[in-house]
């Protein structure tokens, strides 16, 4: 890369040394304009062909704010449990050798194979009062399917793969010897995990956690089937873009899909620009 | 088995403590996937099973099924490369530059994750339907892509979009750009360091995507749905054969689908640690290959 | 070095594995793609399978002795709903038989792609079959749910699929305020005599009677299907308010002592739509086919292929013939309850309609 390429760049990236910035740049944003952007325009171009004032009262009905709530709420949870248990699971595969490991391995990825309705219908016969779990839950009082409880054992289902997979390579990067250092200088097996081992995986922890949220938030196949769908209850908001789908009212739907895409949008805007800044820091104290 | 490549640090499992540790770690692990995953799956391959092996084979031979079977894996063939080259290529941009609107870009990326599925589904029919933008100009040239395969190719693209590039980023930034910086400035060219330098470091990452992303496009449901148009054994991929059959009170049927699904992901997985395997006997061959590139790099020597 | 450059390793293994698998499943599809035949397109809805299966069988057979031509029918089955949006979205239909009137005038206001007249074009405003709203109960009928009012006890749960995504379910919800009106009102003809402060009244009775059914639904699924899977597979529910032909069709497939189904004294009569899509049928040339193929549907014939899949025929010779399997209950219709679809799909399940905020207020 010529220098005089490089101070043309400088304008608005960092001068690097290393080559193919215009090229992998340019891929991306074609590709990202032609597969995701025209096709999400189309969706904002409906929605918005529609008066503001409109849009705001379809957007804040009653119903469809209920459903946020419970799309929101229960993707939060969800990605919250995964964060915690599917950092346990990947730590545990790249850390700990033991018996069914390889198969454990293997079987991260199957909630990503099934079809969704095969992973909610098999998750509503599972939960149910009659199935196999759902029997031994039920005389404590717990009904997981057709309540909210569900919703979130469906989310975290299809949600789990993102946080194992990305942790469990980013895990398996871990400096050894900083560790080894942290430890043979006293620190607490606590106080390495924290300092040593945390701040390395977290960008992955992070990326995982916001993948899961992301795509639980979206969720539609699993949910319907585990959910009781009952408005204002178990009432998720992709299902109200079917029912408004269903009733040939694509304005309503394009509304209630840009209402879920811009809160997404913030959300994961936020989960990144916090991660970049973080990850940026530990960067710079690592140097 | 990333741990089998690194090398499993039993040694620090002496103490009683850590062992203590090791086995509720383990423990948690196991019993969490055996209530959110396993007990479902079981569930899933018992219907499949119920009614004998034959019934079994003669659902997953039925001329519907394979016809479904041949849509989906033809959809993956060409979804999953288009979506690596992507992913590899904004892997590059974002975690090598620094760039004003990298968020913005990182965001983009992740954006079809939480598109709902039947929104990823609705955008296409927007654009390309009869009553959308683009319907009456592929209308007068009798180009179907709505209801037909391109539709279901693209529905597809944008729901699996980002799975490589997501599982590549987090990698590569961690692991800076000294060794490709150091690489360019012993002469190598871009190529030679991407691959020599990069993407030995990154393909775990990176067979991680492309076996996450292989997965979802087989498995996509509801996008799929919307653009499908559901006519029989021309448009039903196997997540929408398993509907069918569900809706034709077939249980047996839709799960031995279903378990085709998963076993195709289970080959996947079967190919991936045989490919490690492999790697393993290498590496142990050949014992400097770098962990990664922030010791003794190969790209530099090259 | 180069050799252990591996990484393209799995992405070539990866694709030699599909493009294998795929040349393996191709050698099982379909080839059957020949010049010669025509092929038709019938876009339908769920229940439809298994009946139209046998029908196109029988009307190939028909077609091809009376032009000599051969002829596929393609089907397409999924919601009624969905069904007609991916007609009106492109989807080159060549005749749709759908769950209601309500979706196939969608067709037509949404996308001009069949005629404002297509109800007028076959007998029976184009339904030629039709169907009623009946109970499916568990074995033995433990719960003894003889009629609507035990629907609305509060010892009983309902399964009934929801109203907003379910063509199905309006009819369900429909028959049980045709119900009220009735009780209400003494008989449903009074609906055109009495006075406007008696009519408030019943109106008044027959929503609350809705609402209270609706308070003993713990899901509210999708789809019909879905409801049938529900009730009989996760054994949620004691009553499942289903079309007679689900209900029948449940009971052939689940073993005849599963459950037990209940006809109350008074119900819907549900008819089933079929229509010839204008601007596909002349487009492709196919509109001769398309509209023998709805005409075959009236015949003795298809009439009896009718009967046997569980829908009540039209014809009275055949219906004569099917007699046990069909009992005769009082029967309305929605053109003389609701004055017709569009008038119940404003009032009742549009945005902000009844069944909305009869949920609002339970949730108050």
């Amino acid at each position: 890369m010529s220098a005089r390429a490089a101070a043309y760049r400088s304008r608005w990236v960092e001068p690097s040394i290393l080559p193919g910035f215009n090229l992998t740049l340019g891929i991306s944003v074609a590709f990202l304009t032609a597969i995701v952007l025209i096709p999400i325009a189309a969706l904002v171009l409906k929605a918005g062909s529609m008066p503001l004032d409109e849009l705001w009262r379809i957007a804040t009905e009653p119903r469809a704010l209920a459903s946020y709530r419970l799309s929101f709420g229960a993707s939060l949870i969800a990605a919250t449990l995964n964060a915690v248990f599917g950092f346990i699971i990947a730590w545990s595969l790249v850390r700990y050798r033991f018996p069914g490991r390889r198969f454990v391995d293997a079987i991260i990825d199957l909630p990503f194979a099934l079809p969704t309705a095969v992973s909610g219908i098999a998750l509503a016969t599972v939960f149910s009062p009659q199935g196999w779990i759902g029997r031994w839950l039920e005389p404590l009082g717990i009904q997981v399917a057709y309540s909210w409880v569900g919703v979130v054992v469906a989310l975290t289902l299809i949600g789990l793969p993102f946080v194992v997979r990305s942790v469990q390579p980013a895990l398996a990067e871990v400096d050894a010897t900083l560790e080894d250092a942290a430890e043979s200088l006293g620190a607490g097996r606590f106080m390495t995990f924290r300092r040593v081992i945390l701040p390395t995986v977290a960008p992955a922890l992070a990326t995982g956690f916001t993948l899961a949220l992301a795509r639980a938030i979206g969720e539609y196949g699993s949910v319907i089937f585990i959910a009781g769908n009952l408005p204002m209850r178990t009432e998720i908001t992709p299902l109200l873009i079917v029912i408004k789908l269903e009733q040939y009212d694509y304005l309503g739907a394009a509304a209630l899909g840009l209402v879920m895409l811009s809160i997404s949008f913030v959300l994961l805007l936020t989960i990144n620009a916090l991660n970049g800044w973080r990850a940026a820091r530990a960067l710079g104290r690592r140097r | 088995m990333i741990a089998a490549a690194q090398g499993v640090r039993a040694d620090a499992a002496n103490d009683a403590g850590s062992r203590v540790v090791r086995i509720a770690l383990i423990g948690i692990s196991l019993l969490f996937l055996t209530l959110i995953l396993i007990v479902p799956v079981i569930a899933v391959l018992g219907h499949a099973f119920a009614d004998g092996l034959d019934v079994y084979l003669a659902a997953i031979t039925s001329p519907e099924t394979l016809s479904a079977v041949r849509l989906t894996l033809t959809t993956a063939a060409i979804v999953v490369p288009i979506n690596t080259v992507f992913g590899v290529a904004a892997a590059w941009a974002i975690a090598k530059f620094d760039f004003r609107g990298k968020h913005l870009l990182v965001t983009l990326i992740d954006l079809p994750f939480s598109v709902s599925p039947v929104i990823a589904g609705l955008v296409f029919v927007l654009l390309f339907g009869a009553q959308g933008r683009l319907g009456p100009w592929l209308d007068a040239h009798d180009i179907s892509i709505v209801f037909a395969f391109p539709g279901i190719v693209l529905a597809t693209l944008l729901v699996t979009f980002p799975y490589v590039a997501r599982e590549l980023i987090p990698v590569m930034q961690m692991q800076g750009r000294e060794a490709e910086e150091a690489a360019i400035s012993l002469g190598a060219n871009g190529w030679t360091t991407f691959f020599r330098v990069t993407l030995p470091s990154i393909r775990w990452a990176l067979l991680y995507g492309i076996i996450l992303c292989n997965a979802r496009a087989m498995g996509e449901f509801g996008a799929v749905a919307v653009v499908s148009g559901h006519i029989r054994g021309l448009t039903t991929t196997m997540p929408l054969h398993v509907e069918i059959l569900y809706n034709e009170y077939d249980l047996t049927g839709a799960f031995a689908v279903a378990s085709l699904l998963m076993l195709l992901a289970l080959l996947t997985m079967i190919a991936k640690t045989t490919i490690e395997h492999y790697g393993l006997t290498r590496r142990r061959r050949l014992p400097h290959i770098p962990r990664g590139p922030k010791r003794n790099d190969p790209g530099i020597s090259a | 070095m180069r050799k252990h450059f591996r990484i393209p390793m799995p992405a070539l293994a990866a694709s030699a594995l599909l493009a294998a698998l795929t040349l393996a499943a191709g050698c099982g599809g379909d080839s059957s793609a020949s010049g010669s035949r025509v092929r038709l397109l019938n876009v339908s809805y769920d229940p439809t399978r298994e009946l139209y299966q046998e029908f196109n069988a029988a009307f190939a057979a028909h077609w091809k002795a009376q032009t000599g031509q051969d002829i596929i029918v393609q089907q397409s089955h999924a919601g009624s709903g969905s069904q007609a949006r991916a007609v009106i979205d492109g989807l080159d239909a060549d005749v749709v038989t759908l769950a209601l009137a309500y979706d196939i005038d969608a067709i037509h206001k949404n996308s001009r792609r069949l005629q404002a007249n297509w109800q007028s074009r076959l007998p029976h405003r184009s339904a030629p079959y039709t169907s009623t709203i009946v109970f499916l109960v568990r074995e033995g009928n433990p719960k003894r749910i003889r009629d609507w009012d035990d629907l609305v006890r509060p010892d009983v749960e309902v399964i009934t699929p929801n109203p907003k995504t379910s063509g199905g379910a309006r009819w369900n919800y429909l028959a049980a305020w045709g119900y009220a009106l009735d009780r209400e009102l003494g008989s449903l003809d009074r609906l055109y005599d009495a006075a406007p402060e008696e009519l408030e009244r019943a109106e008044r009775a027959a929503r609350d009677f809705v609402a209270r059914l609706y308070r003993n639904v713990p899901v509210l699924d999708r789809g019909a299907r879905a409801s049938t899977n529900t009730f009989m597979q996760r054994r949620i529910g004691d009553v499942l308010v289903a079309w007679e032909n689900e209900a029948l069709l449940a009971l052939e497939e689940m073993g005849e002592g599963a459950a037990d189904i209940v006809v109350p004294s008074i119900s819907i009569l549900a008819e089933p739509s079929v229509a010839v899509v204008d601007t596909v049928v002349d487009r492709r040339g196919t509109r001769a086919v398309a509209e023998a193929y709805l005409r075959f549907l009236y015949t003795p014939e298809g009439q009896d292929i009718v009967a046997r899949h569980h829908f009540r025929p039209r014809d009275p010779e055949v219906a004569e013939r099917y007699r046990d399997r069909y009992p005769t209950l009082e029967l309305f219709t929605i053109d003389e309850v609701f004055g017709g679809w569009a008038k119940a799909q404003a009032k009742h399940f549009d945005d902000g309609g009844v069944f909305d905020r009869i949920y609002a207020e339970a949730s108050q």
